[in-house]
């Protein structure tokens, strides 16, 4: 075996190896943050009205009366053996909860980011390709806001345009009560199960449920997408090559797109994971204002009923795909950009 | 390739995206209630552990009872599963006669053996409700002995030591007293668990309706429960979470809801006088009161006590912050709870808080907290009683937090003012004179740790009255003993009891037969209809 393959191995265990440990940090912290908070656990479960002996019980069958070290290994112990615990709140294990609401989170950020990618992607690059004209300064000002308004006032502000005052799009959640449990959860993402099944009724009610919600992620996502793509071209159509293209007659078109483009586009990658994972971020205020089923209402509702267990094991999964999403955008830079090879 | 046409087009598309989208249609569908209310209380279905406002609300249209108050008249008790029953003279034997013609869900008879299975399971359970049964003084050793089914429709329960009938009638009314099919219970059991973990998340009773499906914070769906014979007017009732009643308000309006469960006065003023909606409400056994930790040496003299009551200024809160949600209640037992003193002795009167605060000693005020739950209408209300205390020199620091958080801290007696909500346990009055005045002993160690104790207020006088009136077989003497108590708490308790609830539910005109009940599981889903 070569030295760059041993070389190149020794990046790539290097950077695998960081997950474990970055996630062992998120635990603890997240596991300590649960039981500094000044909620009592077992209020959440047993009442404010529990008598003292039915509260010492519960307080011993959660295991909150050993020290923290213990409690903690206990976690551990059991988190690897794939046992995340039970929710006080859904009384599920937590395991199952998460497979119950992803998809519904998965669902959103998804079509979020692939219409942020369909608009950002192309905006970006045109505004740099006519750079200082009002396209330009449209595409600026149009980011430049996404940018700056908090997710979850856009949400509102989404709501009480468009369902409020226009009324023509449908308020919150993710599908209206009269087809509430009419398809078989087989993806959990309401609008692909009900194509699935061809219930075309469904499947436009859920779509027109997810238009909202989408559209507020996307337009979060879409600012950050297009203001980097800008800089990247502006960037990339400086370059030396790009001169010689011209030189040699190449259209414009073809320079933006073919040389331009083509060289920015692994570092655009990281750029999408990036926001991808950041989506899930906001998909937690987005799915708030619009009580969209997803992992970020989940964890809010969770975290204000001191559900530390569906706390953790939420954060852990949001976690996890920020770290799985970095390692395989990291990944895709060392195989397209033959630099880092 | 991506070009600038295909870059308009996708534009366009998104556009398009928010045109007349099919979900934007706004009603309900037919023979279907939909009601917007918070949910995220629920912990349990399990009558043997449901506590909580919804969960016990759900289980109150899905299960019945023996014995229910009377819905016209709440100070006496009315058959439900038990047609008649019979108190022994000595007031220790309890004989239910049930009715033969309920039935469960599965269709089968509702017998004596189901009642008895309930109730040897609440005690065996020890779950948080299992209080109002245990407090009697059964004990898993002994309930299967004192609790038996002695025929197919014959109950009969030993009372352990003596209690007032009417106290032991009243707690049998309790959501923990809801009889569950054992046949279906125990079914569905797992380890021993005589059905609790299937009861989580299912019901198995004879009220008219099932639950169908639950997903925690989102909804509650049930369906009609055709197979026990009792009748229900609409198909199914969804129980949608909402929590902010703002957006209750607009889905109401919009008819994405039937009914708002949680508006406020500010959102009452918008649909007041609009004949699209109507509305419905029942004054509830939720009391709003500030409690003084004896703890702090300032609170703790009775003279601060009395200036801190007669300081607020009660009226105004109730027409200004919280008018047709809220209304004053002074007493410790809400009104609507038999012998509850309607009175409202107190009123703002500064110039005699000020004396009272100069004869404390404290002429120059002092600095203290007050802890509060952080939502509408309480921040309004705690602002209005931090502007109040000020004007006689009780300088305020306001805490808010979330609910689970200052209910903890008070647990902890970690307060200095704590301005809280409480509910009756179950209608009767020994509930809520437990809780305010009986603190046997404050030591860490007690086995009573209810709001007494967690102020640190000792009164050995209304401790001992407690006792007595939850032992006294002479209905008109017990009612007596509280009329006393509440009289005596009004001079020296360090509680200032404030607002009670009103609950209100708006709803639109197509839909009739609503009732809201003085306790969470006596709000009836059954005689709705909706045109």
């Amino acid at each position: 075996m070569s030295g760059s393959v041993h070389a190149r191995l020794a990046r790539l265990a290097g950077t695998a190896g960081s997950v474990p440990i970055t996630l062992f940090g998120l635990i603890l912290v997240t596991f300590l943050i649960g039981r500094v908070m000044p909620i009592d656990p077992v209020i959440a479960i047993v009442g404010d009205h529990a008598p003292p002996d039915v509260i010492a019980r519960v307080r011993a069958e959660l295991g909150l009366d050993r020290p923290l070290p213990v409690q903690f290994g206990i976690y551990l112990d059991h988190l690897l053996h794939g046992d995340l615990g039970r929710s006080v709140m859904t009384t599920h294990p937590v395991t199952q909860d998460i497979a119950t609401y992803f998809p519904a989170t998965f669902e959103l950020a998804t079509t979020a980011i692939i219409l942020a990618i369909l608009v950002g992607v192309p905006a970006g690059v045109l505004a740099a390709a006519r750079q200082g004209s009002r396209l330009d300064h449209l595409v600026r000002v149009v980011t430049l806001t996404g940018q700056s308004i908090p997710v979850f006032v856009l949400g509102l502000i989404f709501l009480l345009t468009f369902y409020v005052k226009l009324g023509i799009a449908p308020g919150t959640g993710q599908i209206d009560v009269a087809y509430d449990g009419l398809v078989e959860p087989v993806t959990r993402m309401l609008v692909v199960d009900a194509a699935l099944e061809g219930q075309w009724d469904v499947f436009w009610d859920a779509l027109a449920h997810l238009a909202l919600p989408a559209l507020v992620l996307a337009y979060f996502s879409l600012a950050y997408i297009t203001r980097m793509t800008r800089a990247f071209m502006l960037d990339a159509l400086a370059g030396e090559y790009i001169v010689t293209a011209r030189a040699k007659g190449a259209s414009g078109a073809r320079i933006v797109w073919r040389h331009a483009f083509g060289n920015i586009a692994v570092p655009l990658v990281t750029v999408i994971a990036l926001a991808y994972a950041g989506l899930l971020e906001g998909a937690v205020l987005t799915e708030t204002v619009f009580s969209w089923p997803g992992l970020g209402l989940y964890l809010t509702v969770s975290l204000l009923n001191a559900d530390m267990n569906a706390v953790l094991g939420a954060t852990l999964v949001v976690g996890l795909i920020y770290v799985v999403l970095n390692l395989l955008a990291d990944l895709a830079y060392r195989v397209l950009d033959p630099r880092t090879r | 390739m991506l070009t600038r046409r295909t870059l308009l087009a996708s534009t366009a598309a998104l556009g398009a995206a928010g045109l007349d989208l099919p979900g934007a249609r706004a009603a309900t569908p037919p023979g279907v209630v939909v009601m917007a209310k918070q949910i995220d209380d629920v912990i349990s279905f399990d009558p043997a552990e449901s506590y909580e406002f919804t969960d016990n609300e759900t289980d109150g249209n899905c299960y019945r009872k023996l014995i229910v108050p009377d819905a016209k008249d709440p100070n006496k008790i009315a058959p439900d599963l038990a047609e008649r029953w019979e108190v022994s003279p000595d007031g220790m034997t309890f004989t239910f006669h049930l009715t033969e013609k309920a039935k469960f869900g599965s269709g089968k008879p509702v017998t004596a053996a189901d009642a008895e299975f309930t109730f040897h399971r609440v005690v065996q359970r020890n779950k948080t409700p299992a209080f109002i049964i245990t407090q009697f003084g059964y004990t898993k050793d002994n309930v299967e002995k004192l609790i038996r089914a002695t025929a197919p429709n014959t109950l009969v329960m030993e009372l352990p030591t003596k209690q007032a009938p009417s106290f032991v009638l009243y707690c049998l009314s309790a959501n923990v007293g809801c009889i569950v099919e054992k046949a279906a219970a125990l079914a569905n059991q797992q380890n021993g668990d005589l059905g609790n973990g299937w009861l989580k998340t299912h019901t198995a009773g004879a009220g008219p309706f099932k639950l169908t499906s639950w997903q925690a914070s989102d909804h509650i769906i049930v369906d009609a429960n055709p197979g026990t014979g009792e009748r229900a007017g609409v198909k199914r009732v969804v129980l949608q979470h909402v929590k902010d009643p703002a957006e209750q308000l607009l889905l109401l309006q919009k008819g994405g809801v039937d009914i708002a469960r949680d508006l406020l006065s500010d959102q009452l003023k918008v649909i007041a006088g609009n004949p699209a909606f109507h509305i419905v409400e029942k004054g509830q056994a939720n009391q709003l009161y500030i409690a003084m930790n004896q703890s702090m040496p300032e609170l703790a003299k009775p003279e601060v006590h009395q200036a801190i009551k007669w300081a607020i200024d009660y009226q105004a809160i109730a027409k200004n912050i919280t008018p047709q949600t809220w209304s004053v209640q002074q007493s410790f037992l809400p009104r609507g709870i038999p012998g509850a003193l309607t009175e409202q002795p107190f009123d703002q009167d500064l110039g005699r808080a000020r004396t009272l605060m100069g004869q404390a000693g404290l002429q120059n005020g002092f600095s203290c907290t007050m802890d509060f739950i952080s939502a509408p209408p309480f921040d309004q209300i705690a602002q209005a009683v931090q502007a109040d205390l000020s004007k006689i020199g009780i300088k305020v620091q306001l805490l808010p937090g979330e609910q689970k958080q200052v209910i903890t801290k008070t647990r902890a007696r970690q307060h200095q003012l704590a301005m809280l909500v409480w509910g009756s346990d179950y209608f009767d009055p020994n509930s809520n004179a437990q809780a305010f005045c009986a603190n046997p002993d404050d030591s860490d160690n007690s086995k009573l740790k209810i709001l007494a104790w967690r102020s640190h207020f000792v009164n050995k006088q209304l401790t001992m009255q407690v006792e007595d009136a939850a032992t006294e077989l002479d209905s008109k003497k017990r009612l007596d003993l509280y009329k006393t108590m509440q009289e005596e708490f009004w001079d020296v308790a360090p509680f200032a009891m404030m607002l009670q609830r009103n609950a209100v539910a708006a709803m639109r005109k197509n839909v009739t037969g609503f009732e809201l009940g003085p306790m969470p599981d006596f709000t009836h889903w059954a005689d709705m209809r909706k045109s």
